[in-house]
């Protein structure tokens, strides 16, 4: 399956070769979670606070779907 | 020394110093501007008339020693933008001099007579009052530089733009920084144009030699400030080189928008294809590709999150101070744009002429939606502004803010509640933050009731933002924490680590109560919180306002907003829920 995964703010420093809202794209086995796509690219579990799978809320047992748009995101927020 | 209020009379040119009467004693900051405010204006007067006042009042902790991020300034009056009572609160230098120099507010009544206009300058030993002959007519950044030649002890200087002079509704209230940079503003709903309704200028703080803020409880202060410290400074968000500090406010853009909330064009679409180059990161690497500016630069002395910055321009002059979320969306992705020099180019025409920078992209949103200028059109934008400066006829109603440039452009996209126009989170892809700018007592403010914080960000519990269920209530324990933490004097933002860690909660209630001597814990936050809200809410019965007022705008009900694809769903029974206890229900 292929997935794409974003990642933002201080989580880019894991992923340097992305400029910024750029997008990996991963091929991964079904039944693979979004913790273990986390894993593989190296973020550290304790720095990912939010999931997003397109545009919506996810957590880290969900499984990922074949054209997921998956994003880590750190802490946020700001006004 | 107790606190003292000091009252200025515009109309005699006097000032007394009063004792802080018993029913407003146990307030600062937000909570004091809006007991003042509903115990002496009269909520039907008209916003710019005789009958109206600017309270400025500094939090309960503000200008005692090192106190965490503790510099925020609440300015109060009515509102001529939403006709309902205001706070807007500010950074920048004031509060901690204010406090130092043993004020709990500064009431600013009365109207000078032949229109004259006056720089007020406030020390230990009183008030003068300056001729503003000097000063008049320019805007922020020359009043700023004026008034630190002339007064040589690095005041504060609160001043308002040609925007506030002329009274236009979208007129905010600039504080200077540490740097004397206007970038600090008590933006929203047109309390600048209360100030210029005064007849004042500027008004020049130097708390030399003040008395200083007595402490009640120095052990107990002291215990509350550590807790607080530490979580400010061990929470992701909030720590040296977190997110907030390496990023900014900024931060937000690129995640809101992978959220499908960014209001774009005008509130017609979540998703902003140009988010990136308008984004936090973006402002991080041209600081670093322009080998100037800065990131992680403080709005107040004492701050310790630091999210602020310097942006540069292409020749690494520092343009702009800063260029943070809500300015960068307003500008950028609500207009179309998508050049992040653009943006900083129009925050500095904002921060110059005293413009609220939310309700400004706003404006020109709504302009571009009538048809004067394109989406997406720059340079045509940046002129706009110009025409604020000119002060020419489209300068004069586009300085009047989104409801009065929708009419004169026949526009009935118009994102407002209670006449103030929504900040960069759409109320159709968040919907807690869409009760908060429904209900709040101050009109669409996301800083009212940051629902964010679990909605998106997982702070404070993780909630799903695009279900109905539990908004109201949780919209109405932001609001009411809100309160309290905007009459502390700290900023807004020490919120976010001590939702998480409640050592920090119980910290900030115990350093509250260090300074006054008041016997409340972290358990009594929520309660005194509501207690505030609910001297709002009644000025605002009194002005008028019925829970019709508190519905967001017709189309979010019919239009879907993509990528979602969603409408407001929220039942109206629902929004009434949120305030129906001020009423006994």
């Amino acid at each position: 399956m292929r997935v794409e995964v974003r990642v933002f703010a201080t989580l880019r420093r894991y992923l340097p070769e992305l400029g910024i809202g750029e997008a990996k794209v991963m091929q991964v086995a079904q039944g693979t979670t979004l913790d273990e796509i986390r894993e593989t690219l190296g973020l550290p579990g304790d720095e990912v606070k939010v999931i997003m799978v397109n545009h919506k809320q996810a957590f880290p047992e969900d499984l990922a779907q074949d054209g997921d748009r998956i994003t880590y995101i750190p802490a946020v927020a700001g006004g | 020394m107790a606190r003292k209020i000091l009252r200025i009379n515009m109309a005699d040119l006097s000032h007394a110093y009063e004792k802080v009467p018993e029913k407003w004693a146990k307030w600062a900051g937000r909570g004091l501007t809006s007991a003042i405010v509903a115990d002496e204006v009269e909520p039907t007067c008209h916003p710019l008339g005789p009958n109206n006042k600017l309270v400025i009042a500094p939090g309960w902790v503000s200008g005692t020693p090192a106190a965490p991020s503790s510099g925020r300034t609440s300015f109060g009056g009515k509102s001529p933008l939403t006709g309902t009572i205001k706070e807007a609160n500010s950074g920048g230098l004031s509060s901690q001099k204010i406090a130092k120099l043993g004020l709990a507010a500064i009431i600013l009544e009365g109207t000078p007579k032949n229109g004259a206009w006056y720089t007020l300058v406030i020390t230990k030993d009183g008030v003068e009052f300056e001729s503003a002959d000097d000063v008049l007519g320019k805007g922020m950044y020359e009043v700023d530089e004026i008034l630190w030649k002339k007064y040589p002890n690095k005041p504060a200087v609160i001043g308002i733009g040609q925007v506030g002079e002329e009274k236009l509704s979208n007129a905010g209230i600039s504080v200077n920084d540490p740097e004397n940079k206007p970038g600090r503003y008590a933006g929203r709903g047109g309390l600048g144009a209360v100030m210029g309704a005064r007849g004042v200028k500027a008004i020049v703080v130097d708390d030399t030699d003040g008395p200083g803020v007595e402490i009640a409880d120095m052990e107990l202060f002291k215990t509350g400030r550590k807790k607080l410290t530490d979580a400010i400074t061990s929470h992701d968000l909030t720590k040296p080189n977190g997110g907030l500090n390496s990023f900014g406010t900024n931060v937000l853009m690129n995640i809101i928008n992978e959220a499908g909330g960014l209001p774009t064009r005008n509130f017609s679409a979540g998703q902003f294809e140009g988010a990136s180059k308008i984004s936090g990161e973006m402002v991080a690497e041209m600081v670093e590709k322009r080998e100037a500016g800065m990131t992680g630069h403080g709005c107040h002395p004492g701050c310790i999150i630091k999210c602020s910055n310097i942006y540069p321009d292409a020749d690494g002059e520092e343009l702009v101070s800063c260029v943070e979320y809500e300015t960068a969306w307003a500008m950028g992705a609500n207009c179309g744009i998508d050049d992040l020099d653009y943006v900083a180019m129009m925050t500095r025409e904002c921060n110059d002429l005293g413009l609220d920078t939310i309700e400004a992209g706003n404006t020109v949103a709504i302009a571009m939606e009538g048809g004067l200028i394109e989406f997406g059109d720059k340079e045509g934008a940046l002129g706009l502004y110009d025409e604020i400066r000119q002060m020419t006829p489209l300068g004069r109603i586009l300085g009047q803010g989104v409801e009065a440039t929708a009419k004169a452009f026949g526009v009935h996209r118009i994102p407002t509640v209670k006449g103030q126009s929504m900040p960069a989170y759409e109320p159709r892809a968040i919907k807690g933050i869409g009760v908060t700018y429904a209900t709040s007592t101050m009109g669409a403010d996301h800083t009212a009731g940051y629902t964010i914080a679990p909605e998106i960000a997982g702070v404070g519990g993780k909630v799903d933002p695009l279900s109905n269920e539990g908004k109201a209530e949780l919209s109405l324990t932001f609001q009411a924490a809100t309160a309290f933490v905007d009459s502390t004097g700290y900023c807004l933002f020490i919120a976010f680590p001590i939702l998480d860690i409640p050592d920090g909660w119980a910290g900030m209630a115990e350093s509250v109560a260090g300074v006054m001597g008041m016997d409340i814990t972290g358990d009594d936050v929520i309660p005194m919180g509501k207690e505030i809200l609910k001297i709002e809410r009644n000025f605002n019965i009194r002005a008028g306002f019925t829970s019709q007022d508190d519905r967001p705008p017709e189309f979010m009900r019919y239009e879907k907003l993509p990528p979602h694809d969603e409408v407001w769903t929220v039942k109206d029974e629902v929004l009434d829920e949120v305030y129906a206890w001020v009423n006994g229900k």
